[in-house]
């Protein structure tokens, strides 16, 4: 009895040991990764590598064997990467000083190339960082502070990219996109914009009260002159009718009794015309 | 050991002997028991008959003839002692000292087990999404299809795996976090400190998993870019007004969706918002400055179209006054003018003290009624007026 059971037991034993090498030797691609099978340190063969336009289920992404021990499994992201660039000082040609940080996006397009020259993707991101910050001094060092800041932002990005991906093809990878994250003015410079803020601001706002002022003149001024027509319409018809109205009236005005105290004493000539009948019924 | 030695070493040495023997086959029993029943022991140790009271954890009956141990009888003779003496939830029959055999410790075993991944294997392939939830299907890694909402069955674990994320609900994305100052370079050199939400989710569900390292910082990310670059192109002004800030988010918006797209990302920029556009805060009291110049020239302007509009209205009003005296005056100008002049006369001398005088030779009294009428303090300006008036 025993005896049988340790046949079984060998049965069982010699089942594992296939199971779990099965187990070990089986290796799980998921759909994000490439994975490289290394054979005593040579790349062998790649599973699931990136293809353009590949459309996902139709990869080589899925259950891949190797022979453990022998061979080693490198697995590789095969999504889009990111290297961030550290903020860089960039001089534009006409002499400012403009921080830039930008980011480009790149991918592993040949897996077996970068393991053998930079290994990891860890690797090929610290590398592209000085290039693509020494890229970026030289592209955007060539161009005026205000075509940095807007108008030829895209071709610089796109001359920043090819450079960047000519070298980033030594490594097997490939970038997609360069873009500037932000560029800001250093602090010093920083400080200097505040004041030509302040001071253009001021020069705005006393332009702006000035312009107020103008326009009040001119508004008064045109309606003097409107009701110096308008006058000048009605009283034209008739000269000397307006001279006499005009007259009685500014009569009434000189001569009007200004409270308790306001008489005046009128020394009247007999010959005046008002009292031409004293004389004369 | 202590437990075996002390009871039986005290009584008969053949029986002792045989006791030692029988437990040696439930030697880890023994262990245990050995505090608890040494009275029992003791007993049947001293009348040194093997039939007396038994000890109740060692197996009834003869010995099994003894053999080198196997791994299964190791197996065995523990399974009594858990199921007696720990009680466990062993099926009926499993855990009793007398019957410590293969029929139930091993064949109970594998149905659970078994039930256990039937039911494991059956939750796995068993997935049930929430409204607006989609779910990426996986088999072995690769891509195999998207689950929608509702319940939906897929092979079990190993080979088929589901991640689950919420593909309706708007992701909101501040930028930047927290209350910092975040200034950004407009087109005429000026600052603007800016903060902006983002909202996003999911389009595309299999380009978000798989495309993408990290797809949410990459919206951050994409969103600086696109900010910096609308905000580059225009003016500081426009960037603080409204309708400026209108377009902006528009702009970038379809920036952000333009870059998206081309990472091929799977997401949908649903809207940008501009949370706060103002200048630094060291030049803010400059820009107060103008907001009241502004005000100042417009209440300057408003001001002269009142005194304007007082100015047209006096003017049109004498104007129609004139017109309106001298239609009268031309149906009969003599008698109108007299009129007039003798109407105003009556006003003018009625109001005054009058003096008639004979114009050439005389020599006026001035020192008329009126001055001395009244009291000498009070009229020193009067006597001034009539000290003119005699000149």
């Amino acid at each position: 009895m025993s005896a049988s059971m340790q046949k079984y037991t060998g049965v069982l034993v010699a089942a594992a040991i296939v199971l779990v090498g099965l187990w070990m030797s089986v290796i799980i691609v998921p759909e994000d990764q490439q994975v490289v099978i290394v054979r005593g340190g040579k790349p062998n063969r790649v599973y699931n590598a990136y293809v353009a336009g590949a459309p996902y289920g139709a990869t080589d992404a899925g259950i891949h064997f190797h022979i453990p021990g022998y061979e080693r499994v490198q697995r590789i992201d095969k999504r889009l990467l990111s290297v961030d660039m550290s903020q860089e000082q960039v001089l534009s040609t006409d002499q400012q000083r403009v921080n830039v940080d930008a980011y480009a996006r790149y991918r592993i397009t040949d897996p077996v190339k970068m393991i053998e020259t930079a290994r990891t993707t860890e690797n090929v991101t610290q590398q592209l960082i000085p290039i693509l910050s020494s890229n970026v001094r030289q592209e955007l060092g060539k161009r005026t502070f205000t075509s940095l800041l807007t108008a030829e932002r895209g071709q610089a990005m796109a001359n920043i990219r090819d450079l960047l991906d000519s070298e980033a093809r030594q490594y097997g990878a490939r970038v997609v996109d360069v873009r500037i994250k932000r560029a800001d003015l250093p602090d010093g410079a920083q400080e200097s914009a505040f004041n030509r803020m302040v001071a253009s601001r001021q020069e705005e706002a006393k332009t702006i009260t000035a312009r107020g002022q103008r326009d009040a003149r001119i508004i008064r001024a045109e309606a003097e002159a409107e009701a110096a027509g308008i006058y000048a319409e009605s009283f034209g018809k008739d000269p000397a009718f307006y001279d006499f109205y005009r007259a009685m009236q500014s009569y009434d005005v000189s001569f009007a009794k200004d409270g308790e105290t306001g008489s005046k004493t009128l020394l009247l000539s007999p010959d005046n015309a008002y009292l031409k009948h004293f004389r004369q019924p | 050991m202590a437990g075996r030695n002390s009871p039986w070493g005290s009584g008969g040495g053949s029986s002792g002997e045989d006791g030692t023997g029988s437990g040696q086959d439930g030697s880890g029993a023994d262990d245990g028991s050995g505090g608890g029943s040494g009275d029992g022991d003791g007993d049947k140790g001293g009348s040194g008959d093997s039939a007396g009271p038994r000890n109740p954890w060692l197996p009834s009956g003869n010995p099994p003839p003894r053999r080198s141990a196997s791994i299964e009888d190791i197996f065995r003779s523990r399974d009594p002692r858990k199921g007696g003496g720990g009680g466990g939830p062993r099926g009926p029959g499993g855990g009793f000292p007398q019957m410590p055999r293969r029929p139930d410790g091993s064949s109970w075993m594998p149905f659970l087990i078994g039930g256990v991944v039937v039911l494991f294997l059956f939750l796995s392939s068993f997935h049930q999404l929430d409204p607006g939830e989609q779910g990426v299907v996986t088999r072995f890694g690769r891509y195999s299809g998207v689950i929608d909402s509702g319940i939906s069955l897929t092979a079990p674990w190993p080979i088929e795996s589901v991640k689950v994320e919420d593909v309706r609900s708007f992701n909101v994305d501040t930028i930047p976090e927290g209350s910092g100052e975040k200034l950004m370079l407009t087109s005429d050199k000026n600052l603007v400190d800016l903060t902006y939400l983002v909202r996003w989710n999911i389009k595309d569900l299999k380009n978000y998993t798989f495309r993408l390292a990290d797809p949410q910082e990459t919206v951050r990310e994409v969103a600086e870019t696109a900010m910096r670059a609308s905000i580059a192109q225009i003016s500081l002004n426009d960037a603080i007004s409204g309708d400026g800030r209108a377009r902006v988010e528009q702009d970038v918006r379809e920036r952000m969706q333009t870059l998206l797209d081309y990472y091929k990302s799977g997401i949908a920029i649903q809207g940008v918002e501009i949370k706060k556009s103002d200048p630094p805060s060291k030049t803010r009291s400059a820009f107060e400055q103008v907001t009241v110049a502004q005000q100042d020239a417009e209440r300057d302007r408003s001001e002269a179209r009142a005194w304007a509009q007082q100015k047209l209205a006096e003017a049109e009003g004498n104007a129609s006054q004139f017109d309106k005296v001298y239609e009268e005056y031309r149906q009969a100008p003599e008698v109108t003018k007299r009129r007039m002049y003798y109407e105003t006369m009556e006003r003018v001398l009625r109001n005054n003290d009058t003096v008639v005088a004979e114009a050439d030779g005389v020599t006026p009294y001035i020192p008329l009624p009126e001055v001395t009428r009244r009291a000498a303090p009070a009229a020193s300006a009067d006597g001034n007026a009539n000290a003119k008036g005699g000149q």
